[in-house]
């Protein structure tokens, strides 16, 4: 597994070094500043040097690299550094070269105890902040035998990610329904692919061990429930009548990934997600829907190359859904060639501005109501080049944020929490829908 | 520098005031000071911080302090002994004889009554890769590995696993192995766990351990999977490889209870599950029971494409991988393996390549269109890609050959060098896979001669040139162009060269005769290249023999080329398919091409596997052999199953150039040292046993092909009879220390 751990800033300058077996030799330190962070050619996240791999991930501005011997499972090795990350953002509100600087100490303590032996171990924020923080070990706490046990089990225990005495006045729960919706638009106007890429989070301030259930308008589900339900004799004939029904309310999960808290053989069963929440925020599950996409936008550019020295851009943007709706934040971006020299922008709505560096019009529009269509017109003229090379036309891109809206239409039916002492909890819902890589060619 | 022990060493180093030394004296002040005022050690905390601090980053100079750091071990705080235990492991291999003083400290945390502290020393003396600390944990360590608290057990656990690393040997004639085994019926799935990734460990690095688990401990191990942590599953299902079903009823239903696993959010344990359920498909008979598990494992795969890029690369490479070995996993829309424009290079080859390998006659108009788009992009060696893969396309799919070829010819007009250069290598291609057909567009071609300056493309174009001189109107006039500067030119275009001036002068002797004794001279008389040099004695000899045999030579009929030719045989598609999710897969190479030091996994032999293995060395060929080379050779016996295999096409296939490890052949030469001798006779025996005649035109086929791309031929015969003689059995046998699992 890992031999060692090491942390660069861009510099190349090494900030952590920590070995966990004893083929981590120093010199490793060196090997990876040349041939990875100051040689431009590098383009594979891993690199394997006789015997030695480099896998690294680059995060603000900072190199964490993880180094291992022989046929190790690369999958593990980048979740575990994705995790790393998490912890360090979760301990220091942000994991960067200076984050690193001022917590040499509290990140060697963090690395000693999340890895033995080069093997991940118990890595849940909650159960190490027992006994790793910022402000110095809580010697009263830990120096005490019986509690040192209760942070023990909880370390080793089924229930690694909870601790037991969570206490609440007020029992809370609020589920965020998050998506993200991709698309890619050929110039022609057809949908080279659409899907959606969702993701729960829940903030759980609930006391206990409270075991909760959730359920989503799921067809799998739905359509289950129905066949075999008592219910399914209700009106005669009409099995495949009930069917619709459901599949008008219902979408299909392309495929679904849960938090370790989640009984995966029970979801495998009878599609019940059932769990013991995490305290706190934390992401309950991700899934993927591919059918029946609800697209919020529509957008028709028309960009015409008049000669060599000017570009037309007539951008038409049109909102798809309710009028009740209004999304926010819409950022239209629009590209243009290289040797744009300058531009005009005139619209219907919102503002467009032409960013050099980025070689785009950025349109922006704050608040986008739905059902309604704005347009943009817009002219590039371009410097004479010597050597004319064509202009490769990237994408537009948008982005925005849409609430109480989801493109894949997945709504969650409820959620409830059994706990010991049978109190009860008040939980929240909320929906929003965002772009994630949102492409229209040209 | 030699720095003494601590009441000593001040005095030496006062005299020296640069900074290192200073800043050592600095904080050696600073660890000191306080006394005993300082009733909380602040001091000594802060001062122990700036020590850690300047460990790694400022060289060794630290290491001065170590006889100050030992003094404070006692101290009665953990933070205060977390830091100096830290120091320890990191200086102790510099100091030996001063790390010694820590040592009473570490044995006696063992036995202290706050398990976390016990579990501190222990994992810290277990690092330590000193003779004398490696001795003083062995008992310990066996108290500790019966400890009331879990934590401490899964930390024993490990341990043996770090002694092992350090003393081989005394672990091997300790019972620390046995006790180890014991610990796998402990009730806490943690330890378990630990136990298992420890074991998996210690197998790795040792050839005289074996590890087998049976269907009830595998059984026993599935039912905790539940109960561990993200990481503590990955470790069971890695120890899960070494379990052999050994009936189908046995396989299918764990791999139907590993199956939920897939569902995780953690790409290691979705991975390693994948690795898992495929591994015990192999047990697995009956067509539905493998389709159905192939269906499940679908959705996940194209999931992990939302996480970070490093891990899309990962499951990326890894469907490269299985839609080789079970193309119904990955029956998905090709859409979701369409890339992004924000995609990291290495995701959008990556794609590129499964794109290429999941079109089919029905999807290729969308292919096209979408390869048409990438070829637009920066990144050239992107683009570049992109068009070779339209080339590919239109030799895989023989009834869209047109439609690619018109799309080359319409990017070829946007007159990109690079997208000419890269386009003319693959029409040449094309030329080759379908004769006669499509020689139309040569004139299209033959247009843009002047934008290549690259030698493969230089190449291509000579090849057309001679090929068709009989088509090409002014033929001597752009050989000659070229002949102009043929000493300048690298051996490959100089190869092509002279073939193609021979092929002209066969075909139009009138515009040839003046031209071929040049570059015959030339590459006989003026070259120290031995194949430029044999092939000009070949050349002229035959033309001067006997025109009419010359002309049936050079210009007769060969086997058409595949694109199928980059697949994994099946030897390292079956290696690396027990390899999902490592390293491995990555590189898509023979594992110990990579890691020399790997201990390899084979399917291990059961009345319930479905494609017994052959183990003597004669019947395997075609077994072993790609389909479209076994189809081959049945047309044209022997010659095809070398020139249409060994066909130069450059492959999109290969991992991104980079991370190409160092000396891949070098490892190959010493894997298979043993056997290369038997190999090397079975070539020649393989030679002896064909008929002269045979002999005779199998070489001028094996030269023809290996001028176009660069030679390889022969060394693609040695190989193939390698896998014939390879003895699958490597490490198997000698097993002296057997682990028994439960």
């Amino acid at each position: 597994m890992l031999s060692g751990i090491l942390v660069f800033n861009q510099k190349g300058e090494n900030l952590i070094f920590r070995a966990f077996r004893s083929d981590c030799r120093p010199r490793l330190a060196d090997i990876f500043r040349i041939q990875v962070i100051s040689n431009p050619q590098v383009r594979s996240p891993i690199l394997t040097l006789g015997s030695t791999t480099f896998s690294h991930v680059k995060h603000e501005n900072i190199y964490i690299v993880a180094v291992t011997k022989s046929n190790a499972n690369a999958a593990l090795v980048f979740e575990f550094l994705y995790r790393l990350i998490l912890l360090g953002k979760s301990y220091f509100g942000k994991f960067d070269e200076e984050a690193v600087k001022n917590n040499f100490v509290l990140i060697y303590e963090l690395l000693d105890e999340i890895l033995d032996f080069g093997y991940p171990q118990n890595t849940e924020t909650d159960t190490l902040k027992m006994y790793i923080t910022t402000e110095g070990v809580k010697s009263a706490i830990v120096n005490s035998a019986t509690d040192s046990s209760r942070i023990t089990q909880q370390a080793t225990g089924a229930l690694s990610w909870r601790r037991a005495d969570v206490k609440y006045r007020k029992n809370e729960a609020f589920v965020d329904v998050i998506e993200d919706v991709n698309l890619l638009m050929s110039a022609t106007g057809t949908v080279l692919r659409a899907d959606v890429n969702g993701q729960i989070v829940m903030r759980a301030y609930l006391s206990g061990t409270p075991e909760c259930k959730f359920g989503l308008n799921d067809r799998l589900l739905l359509d289950t429930g129905d066949a075999s339900g008592p219910s399914s004799g209700r009106n005669g004939g009409g099995a495949g009548n009930g069917k619709t029904r459901a599949a008008a309310g219902s979408v299909t999960l392309e495929d679904c990934q849960f938090h370790q808290c989640v009984k995966l053989g029970r979801f495998d069963a009878d599609r019940i997600i059932s769990f013991v929440p995490p305290d706190g925020e934390f992401e309950l599950m991700r899934y993927r829907a591919t059918e029946n996409v609800n697209l919020p936008f529509k957008v028709h550019p028309i960009v015409r190359e008049i000669g060599t020295t000017k570009v037309e851009y007539s951008v038409a943007i049109k909102a798809n859904y309710s009028t009740k709706l209004f999304a926010t934040n819409v950022v239209i971006r629009i590209p243009t060639p290289l040797n744009t020299a300058k531009t005009t922008e005139r619209t219907s709505q919102g503002r467009a501005k032409y960013e050099p560096e980025q070689n785009n019009i950025v349109w922006k529009i704050p608040r986008f109501s739905g059902q309604s269509e704005y347009v943009l017109n817009a002219e590039a003229t371009l410097t004479t080049m010597t050597h004319q090379k064509a202009w490769s036309r990237p994408p537009l891109s948008l982005s925005f944020s849409l609430l109480m809206f989801t493109s894949s239409g997945l709504l969650v039916r409820y959620l409830k929490v059994f706990e010991k002492s049978n109190y009860s909890s008040v939980k929240w819902v909320r929906y929003m829908t965002r772009a994630g890589s949102y492409e229209i060619r040209f | 520098m030699f720095i003494g022990f601590a009441p000593y060493a001040l005095s030496n180093n006062s005299r020296f005031s640069r900074t290192p030394q200073g800043k050592v004296a600095e904080l050696r002040q600073e660890l000191n000071s306080g006394g005993k005022k300082d009733r909380n050690y602040s001091a000594k905390k802060i001062a122990l911080k700036k020590i850690v601090a300047n460990m790694t980053m400022s060289n060794n100079d630290m290491v001065a302090l170590f006889p100050d750091v030992v003094e404070c071990m006692n101290l009665p705080s953990l933070e205060i002994k977390k830091m100096c235990f830290l120091f320890l492991v990191n200086y102790s291999r510099i100091k030996p004889d001063v790390a010694l003083r820590a040592l009473p400290t570490l044995v006696q945390d063992m036995g202290d009554n706050n398990p976390l502290v016990r579990a501190l020393a222990l994992r810290t003396i277990s690092y330590i890769h000193v003779r004398e600390f490696v001795e003083a944990t062995f008992q310990p360590l066996k108290r500790l590995m019966q400890d009331n608290d879990p934590y401490v057990r899964k930390t024993a656990a490990f341990c043996v696993a770090k002694l092992y690393e350090h003393d081989k040997k005394t672990v091997e004639n300790s019972d620390l192995i046995d006790r180890l085994n014991r610990m796998l019926k402990d009730e806490n799935p943690t330890v378990v766990s630990s136990v298992l990734a420890s074991l998996v460990d210690i197998w790795g690095r040792s050839e005289s351990i074996s590890l087998t688990i049976d269907y009830t401990s595998a059984s026993k191990l599935v039912s905790i999977l539940p109960d561990c942590s993200e990481w503590g599953q990955t470790y069971i299902l890695e120890a899960l490889m070494s379990y052999v079903p050994q009936d189908t009823a046995e396989a299918l239903l764990l791999a139907e209870r590993i199956a939920p696993r897939l569902s995780h959010s953690n790409s290691a344990v979705v991975l390693t599950s994948c690795r898992v359920i495929l591994y015990l498909m192999n047990y697995i008979s009956g067509e539905k029971h493998i389709t159905s598990l192939c269906k499940k494992m679908s959705p996940p795969l194209v999931t992990l494409l939302a996480k970070p890029p490093e891990v899309q690369y990962l499951a990326l490479r890894n469907a490269i991988l299985i839609l080789q070995k079970r193309p119904e996993v990955l029956r998905n829309d090709i859409r979701v393996f369409f890339c992004n424009y924000n995609d990291p290079i290495y995701v959008k080859v990556t794609k590129l390549e499964l794109m290429f390998m999941l079109t089919t006659k029905e999807n290729i108009t969308v292919v096209l269109a979408e390869l048409r788009e990438y070829a637009t992009e920066i990144d050239v060696h992107f683009v570049r890609k992109a068009v070779r893969a339209i080339g590919k396309l239109a030799i895989k799919i023989e009834s869209a050959a047109r439609q690619c070829i018109d799309t080359l010819l319409e990017l070829v007009d946007a007159k990109i060098p690079y997208i000419v250069q890269e386009a003319t290598v693959v029409i040449r291609n094309i030329f080759r896979k379908y004769p006669n057909q499509y020689e139309g567009i040569i004139r299209h071609v033959i247009s843009n001669i002047d934008d290549l300056d690259e030698p493969e493309a230089k190449a291509a174009i000579i090849w057309i040139i001679g090929q068709y001189a009989d088509r090409i109107e002014n033929s001597d006039g752009l050989l000659q162009d070229y002949l102009a500067t043929f000493h300048d030119e690298t051996i490959e275009v100089q190869l092509a060269l002279l073939t193609a001036t021979v092929k002209l002068f066969i075909q139009r002797p009138t515009k040839g005769q003046q031209l071929v004794p040049q570059v015959l001279k030339w590459c006989t008389e003026e070259t120290d290249d031995p194949d430029l040099r044999d092939r000009g004695y070949m050349y002229w000899r035959l033309l001067s023999t006997d025109p009419a045999t010359a002309k049936q030579v050079v210009m007769g009929q060969k086997p058409p080329i595949t694109a199928e030719s980059e697949k994994l045989d099946p030897r390292t598609l079956e290696e690396l398919c027990l390899n999902v999710g490592t390293l491995a897969t990555v590189y898509l190479k023979p594992i110990n091409q990579v890691f020399r030091a790997a201990r390899p996994r084979r399917l291990q032999q059961s009345p319930a596997l479905q494609r017994p293995r052959v183990e003597d060395g004669t019947s395997p060929l075609l077994e072993y052999n790609p389909p479209a080379a076994a189809t081959a050779s049945t047309s044209s016996s022997g010659l095809a199953t070398i020139t249409t295999t060994g066909n130069p096409i450059s492959p999109v296939h290969d991992p991104p150039p980079p991370n190409l490890p160092v000396g891949p052949n070098q490892a190959a030469a010493a894997n298979t040292n043993a056997t290369s001798a038997e190999a090397i006779s079975a070539a020649d025996s393989y030679f002896n046993g064909i008929g002269s005649q045979q002999m005779a035109s199998m070489n001028l086929g094996g030269r023809e092909e290996s001028e176009l791309g660069g030679g390889g031929t022969q060394q693609y015969v040695v190989t193939q009879n390698l896998q014939q003689v390879y003895q699958p059995q490597l490490a198997g046998g000698a097993a002296t220390g057997e682990l028994l699992l439960l």
